[in-house]
């Protein structure tokens, strides 16, 4: 009887084989995780460039070996730093990329909160009792004028 | 005032932020072995299978390594300043890596445009580039005399960038360098 828990991994051009679903999971995850650097707006699971390939087969290496993730991680930054991470890491130098937007949309609400404020005090304006009269009587005139039509 | 102020002030900021954005260029990622030791290799020479290349040779004096491999069209052009470096750079020797290259490939390529290289690490599997961080074709390593790597240039050398970035930080390790030994 054999049966194979061999599971296999379609990236890019080559395959791998997987011993156990854990590390397939694993592989798949830092594939997608991690940034290939010659064709740089795609991660190493869609990027059919060779040191992407290269770089596959090091993180299928590395799960074979038994390293944790984290260590791949750690591998992979200290040699090409922190933009192979597809994801930024939150540390002070980047703290402004990941606070910006919302920092941003904060002020964009509040001045619309402001303006649409402002606007409303515009036209909160009383009219006297005189200029109340005045329009009523244009009001009527104007709906006789549509009566005799 | 206030009203027409803000935007243009917004819009102020926008351009600044954009106009430096603009000259940046993203392929030049700045390399996170700046002042770490090298990355250790023993690669057989591509001009001599017996002989070994690796970093510990070069401890003790300021060196430089190139990447390189025939099949890199950038490198042709980059060639030329190497050859005429190796001339005039005196004590600072260059080493190259040959990356996931055939060697009679990386050979026939010496031979035709000149070597200016006191060794040469052929990586066939790439492994070594991968250490160094290496992700594009030609990338030029200064390291120093304690085995630190010290300025990456990637892409090739050109003069203007030679003379600008790289002559000043061997300049300065070089001096360095002389005022230890004293």
């Amino acid at each position: 009887m054999f049966f194979s828990l061999l599971t296999n991994v379609f990236a890019g051009v080559e395959v791998h084989e997987f011993s156990n679903p854990d590390d397939e999971k694993i592989y798949v995850r830092l594939i997608n995780e991690l940034r290939c650097l010659v064709c740089q707006n795609q991660n190493l699971a869609d990027s059919n460039a060779e040191l992407a390939q290269d770089l596959r087969k090091e993180v299928y290496q590395m799960i074979q070996k038994g390293q944790s993730s984290d260590e791949i991680v750690d591998f992979m930054v200290a040699r090409y730093g922190d933009f192979v991470l597809y994801r930024p890491p939150f540390k002070t130098e980047t703290l402004v990329l990941w606070l910006g937007p919302f920092l941003i949309l904060f002020l964009g609400v509040l001045f619309l909160i402001i303006f649409i404020k402002k606007k409303k005090q515009m036209h909160k304006t009383e009219l006297s009792e005189d200029d109340k009269q005045y329009a009523e009587e244009l009001l009527r005139t104007m709906s006789d004028d549509e009566d005799k039509k | 005032m206030w009203r027409y102020l803000l935007p243009l002030a917004v819009f102020i900021v926008l351009v600044v932020f954009l106009s430096i954005g603009l000259q940046l260029d993203p392929k030049k990622i700045p390399s996170p072995l700046i002042g770490k030791t090298a990355p250790g290799f023993q690669l057989p020479d591509l001009l001599d299978a017996e002989k070994t290349v690796s970093p510990d040779q070069y401890k003790g004096k300021v060196w430089l390594l190139n990447v390189w491999a025939s099949w890199c069209v950038s490198c042709r052009a980059e060639h030329q300043v190497l050859n005429e470096l190796a001339r005039s750079l005196g004590d600072v020797q260059i080493v190259g890596l040959n990356y996931k290259d055939a060697s009679e490939d990386g050979q026939r390529w010496l031979a035709q445009r000149g070597n200016p290289y006191v060794a040469n690490a052929f990586d066939l599997k790439g492994k070594a580039g991968i250490d160094w961080g290496v992700y594009g074709v030609p990338e030029t390593f200064v390291i120093d005399s304690n085995g630190l790597v010290q300025y990456k240039h990637t892409g090739p050398l050109d003069w203007q960038s030679v003379q600008q970035d790289l002559m000043p930080v061997l300049q300065k390790l070089t001096e360095n360098n002389r005022a230890v030994q004293n």
